[in-house]
């Protein structure tokens, strides 16, 4: 049982910190899509979004061939840094965060289009720089959606599988998740661990689907 | 002068395209441009404001160049230091009144906290009638203290010209006069040079001490004016 324990721990740990580079990639690609227009922007889409789509297996190959020690992430990383990259729970944030990246980013568009451009105008002239403009009009009036769209991602990143197996393994106590280890204890028979981390692991999930859909716009006070 | 203005602009809106090309000058402290819907007032109006670059000419407000293209001279809408009231008057929903009159009070990241009590703020929600709706959200409040609001939070920062779109279209017509009247004496006040664009001829009658008619883009003369209003009342028969 001690063992859920340090893999619940872990699975937290590495579905946090995936979101919070969601927070800042997810939220800041989704913007951008939102208010530049450029040619290709509907390809750009299509291509970020690919990974929502794309099975984990393919994703983490993918990911095995740029990070691995003879990619040229992983080689550049080793030879400038001495970082090995593969099979470490960083590999692992960086699988969970690149699959549960269009849930946020859709979710951030979304929620960015539907803020009045001219609220955007109208504080551009009364002086406030567009790093300004950002924080105190375009994401407050996006931040439930996009608060919604994080709490998702999270809730994915917590039942990642596929594409972390690939890159980061399955080491008791260092890459091995939840998800990893209810496959691992039923792989080798042992019921009541199965048992114990499909709970805890059921529970998690749903208390973060919960707070989502309380966020989830169309649930806020409206807007005059 | 007051108002300098000789540009170029060519708004394209997929397969159709607009042409707007505004040239003239006035020293009226309170100018009117006229004009019916679609004749590119508005669009003017983002011209000056910076909202919107034009494609060639100049921009003089006040003795200020904001853009000029032979000059390279093109202010951004936050170094113009321009009131502007829009049409819905633009306020900020997740603000309260307060918060929306002292957006401008605070440079930098993070919004006026709904407590603060800023001073100049607090002397423009008493000019403006708005102690009792202060603490309220721009939906909870009247169309005439919406525009209060409006104003107020534009001229916080000491504009140096106050650029209104349509600023009555969105109220009552029993409302309209005593608000005319209202932004009348409030210009007399602070002596800050006003221009407003309408159609209505009734705004043009309290608030205009020059009138520029913008039909199709272009800037008509006082006698095609004439006529043209004269075409458009006969039209209206």
């Amino acid at each position: 049982m001690e063992g859920a324990w340090v893999a619940l721990a872990l699975t937290l740990k590495v579905a946090g910190w995936a979101t919070a580079l969601n927070l800042i990639f997810g939220v800041g690609v989704g913007y951008a899509m939102a208010r530049w227009r450029f040619p290709g922007r509907e390809l750009a889409d299509a291509v970020l979004t690919l990974p929502m789509v794309m099975p984990p297996t393919v994703l983490g190959y993918y990911m095995l061939v740029l990070i691995g020690t003879h990619g040229p992430i992983g080689a550049w990383l080793l030879q400038h840094f001495g970082i090995r990259l593969i099979f470490t729970w960083q590999a692992a944030v960086i699988a969970a965060a690149v699959v549960s990246f269009p849930l946020v980013f859709k979710s951030a568009r979304a929620a960015f289009e539907t803020v009045d451009p001219q609220l955007e105008d109208a504080a551009r002239l009364l002086g406030i720089g567009e790093v300004g403009v950002f924080f105190r009009v375009s994401l407050p009036l996006a931040g439930r959606g996009v608060l919604a769209g994080l709490l998702l991602a999270f809730a994915r990143a917590l039942g990642e599988f596929g594409a972390t197996l690939m890159v980061a393994g399955s080491i008791p106590g260092k890459t091995q998740t939840l998800s990893i280890a209810v496959y691992e204890a039923v792989q080798a028979g042992q019921d009541d661990t199965a048992n114990f981390l499909v709970a805890v692991t059921s529970v998690t999930c749903i208390a973060v689907l919960l707070s989502a859909g309380r966020l989830a716009p169309g649930r806020v006070a409206p807007r005059a | 002068m007051i108002w300098q203005l000789d540009f170029a602009k060519r708004l394209q809106h997929g397969s159709s395209r607009f042409d707007l090309r505004v040239a003239f000058e006035s020293g009226a402290q309170r100018l009117v441009l006229f004009g019916p819907s679609g004749a590119g007032k508005t669009q003017t109006l983002k011209v000056i404001a910076g909202l919107v670059r034009a494609d060639s000419g100049h921009v003089r407000v006040a003795g200020r160049t904001l853009f000029s293209g032979s000059h390279g001279v093109d202010l951004s809408p936050q170094q113009r230091q321009l009131a502007y009231v829009f049409q819905d008057y633009a306020l900020f929903p997740h603000l309260t009144v307060r918060q929306n009159i002292a957006f401008a009070r605070r440079g930098g990241w993070i919004n006026p906290p709904r407590r603060l009590r800023d001073e100049p703020a607090e002397r423009w929600i008493e000019t403006f009638r708005l102690q009792s709706v202060a603490d309220h959200f721009p939906h909870q409040i009247s169309g005439g203290q919406r525009q209060r609001t409006a104003l107020a939070r534009a001229l916080m920062n000491n504009p140096s010209a106050l650029l209104l779109d349509e600023p009555f279209a969105a109220l009552d017509k029993g409302l309209r006069q005593r608000l005319r009247e209202d932004l009348a004496g409030l210009q007399r006040e602070l002596q800050i040079p006003m221009l407003l664009i309408t159609h209505d001829d009734d705004d043009v009658r309290s608030l205009a001490d020059q009138v520029v008619h913008l039909r199709a883009g272009q800037v008509v003369s006082g006698a095609d004016a004439a006529q043209a209003a004269e075409a458009g009342s006969a039209a209206m028969l």
